[in-house]
């Protein structure tokens, strides 16, 4: 009988010849990811990393995104006590401030490649599904122990097979049929699965499968992964790494899953989730018209070129309506160049956006773009939580980059069919 | 001894608010804040020993464990949920939280009904009625049995530096 991604993988690092879902394996992961809170985590093992050292140099990757550059005395600290650690333990892959967000970093400098395990102390950690890795998050303790020892438990967990089928409408996009699925699923549809993506999934490429595989996580989900495929191969090869560097895991075509479910891509409308649940999900016809005073168009979710082209599509030669602020979030340091040299930022800019250094942003709350009571955004990141903008008054809707240009143009929550030419 | 009811869904930054996530990190820090925009009431008069009940995902969303560091802190004896979203599973093990999955016990709990754990046993009594909760299996059990997942740790990197 056949095997899950899920099974396969971790049996392989497990070194077992078959796993079983429930079965709890160890396993030594290809990297470790952490970000700001690698302050907080090494903090907790100061003694023990005196005593037994890190237990490999190459196994952290270290981004500063979350608070950056640091908003207060306090962050800048942390940033310092950071630099200093990965100065005397040499630490390989460290990214200061303005890489960008630690997932794109991930992904842009080929950290995770198909075949892999990766875990990261974030809980988007799962986006390397997009390429076939297998990734999860994990807390800050866990990441302590893990720099110390290099190993660390996993429960095989159940999959729930996802195939898509047909071609998405004009103006839908990936970021639509995730928020569909999770809307479908529910918060916890997913809780403790592996979801693997199958069918017709050639038309979605690196970028669209990030914002989906990084959204797993809010349906519950353990781990999301697109399986390997020729546009997987094509993008690993468009940032140098060939084939002969990776050794994709291929679900086989009798596994078992503990689900199936299909979605038939033509029906998908543009949606928005709406607050405060990311399941919380209605086609945007249902919400057109409600008015926003901030939009948030970029993060790891959504902060790509492809999706910046999308928006300035969009609002090339147009307007940001004057009661809204729109703030524009590469993911990366790359990402912004790419989009300055493409004349992408001109577009957004002269349409009255302003760029945030790339990084977390608003995304979380922290800092550069919290609401005030009473306020909404609409923004392309992953979570419209309570208070998740640093406001318990305030209310996020979550959508796709072309509604929130639509909707930055107007002013108030617009379909994006209704600006979109071709 | 008191039982604090929620409903499903409650997600990381309910229990903790991620504005919070870069300037607290100690125990001390975490528990004036905890469950601030869910119920502004609990940091203040929660006590040791005080149990929470709640539906299911508990603990959706963000990989931060202060929801988890601030809730043993304050002496939190258990949380008993309909299901727990899986970081938050991990974090509790983690840090020697118990977490108890049982929606038929958080189902027949009602206002004012007396609440006992039997941890040996795996049991909770809710009124009249008692649930059997499922064991955690003997290699997680070992990490939350050490007092969490450092101390077993400092165990372990002591014993390979023997061999």
């Amino acid at each position: 009988m056949g095997q899950t991604f899920a099974e396969k993988i971790l049996g392989k690092y497990a070194h077992e010849k078959k796993v079983v879902p429930g079965q709890i394996v160890t396993v030594r992961p290809d990297h470790l990811l952490m970000h700001d809170n690698t302050a907080p985590i090494i903090s907790k093992i100061t003694p023990e990393l005196k005593e037994f050292g890190i237990y490999d140099r190459n196994l952290p990757i270290i981004v500063l995104d979350h608070v950056i550059p640091a908003a207060s005395e306090k962050n800048a600290a942390q940033h310092k006590q950071i630099r200093e650690f990965v100065k005397l333990y040499k630490i390989r892959h460290f990214y200061d401030v303005g890489y960008g967000v630690c997932h794109q970093i991930v992904l842009e400098k080929g950290l995770a490649l198909p075949g892999m395990v990766l875990l990261g102390s974030d809980s988007h950690t799962c986006s390397y599904g997009a390429v076939d890795a297998f990734s999860t998050g994990i807390d800050r303790t866990e990441a302590a122990a893990l720099l110390l020892t290099g190993e660390t438990w996993l429960k095989v967990p159940q999959s729930i097979k996802m195939t898509l089928t047909g071609t998405l409408q004009k103006a839908v996009t990936a970021k639509d049929v995730i928020l569909h699925i999770i809307g479908d699923v529910s918060a916890s549809g997913a809780d403790y699965c592996s979801v693997e993506f199958h069918g017709d999934v050639r038309q979605f490429s690196v970028d669209d499968r990030f914002t989906m595989t990084n959204m797993g996580v809010e349906m519950g989900a353990k781990n999301a992964v697109f399986p390997a495929d020729t546009v997987t191969t094509k993008y690993l090869m468009s940032i140098g790494i060939p084939p002969s560097k990776y050794k994709s895991v291929d679900p086989d075509a009798d596994a078992t899953y503990d689900r199936e479910i299909t979605y038939a891509l033509p029906e998908i409308p543009p949606v928005v989730a709406a607050p405060h649940g990311v399941d919380n999900v209605k086609p945007v016809t249902e919400v057109e018209g409600i008015e926003i005073q901030q939009c948030l168009l970029g993060t790891c979710t959504n902060g790509r070129l492809s999706d910046f082209k999308v928006a300035a599509t969009i609002l090339k030669g147009k307007k940001v309506h004057p009661t809204v602020r729109l703030l524009i979030l590469p993911a990366s340091r790359q990402v912004y160049l790419d989009a300055v040299k493409e004349g992408v930022i001109e577009t957004l800019v002269t349409a009255g956006g302003t760029v945030l250094p790339p990084g977390c942003g608003p995304c979380l709350g922290a800092h550069q773009g919290v609401l005030a009571p009473g306020e909404r955004c609409i923004s392309t990141s992953n979570r419209n939580f309570k208070g998740r903008m640093g406001c318990v008054d305030a209310e996020i809707y979550l959508a796709s980059p072309a509604t929130v240009a639509a909707s930055a143009i107007h002013g108030k929550i617009t379909d994006p069919r209704k600006e979109m030419k071709r | 001894m008191k039982v604090w009811r929620y409903g499903d869904d409650i997600n990381t930054d309910m229990l903790f608010p991620g504005k919070y996530t870069y300037t607290c990190s100690t125990a001390e820090e975490i528990k004036p804040y905890l469950l601030e925009d869910l119920d502004p009431s609990f940091a203040k008069n929660v006590s040791e020993g005080d149990l929470i009940f709640a539906g299911k995902n508990f603990g959706c969303g963000s990989s931060r464990e202060q929801p988890v560091i601030g809730l043993k802190a304050v002496g939190i004896a258990a949380v008993v949920a309909g299901s727990f979203a899986r970081i938050f599973f991990r974090s509790a093990i983690n840090q020697g939280l118990l977490l108890i999955e049982c929606p038929e016990a958080v189902n027949a709990c009602r206002e004012g009904d007396k609440v006992s754990l039997d941890v040996k046993n795996g049991t909770i009594i809710v009124g009249s009625k008692s649930f059997s909760f499922p064991k955690l299996p003997p290699e997680i059990l070992a990490i939350r049995d050490a007092g969490g997942l450092l101390p077993y740790t400092r165990v372990k990197l002591q014993q390979r530096k023997k061999r």
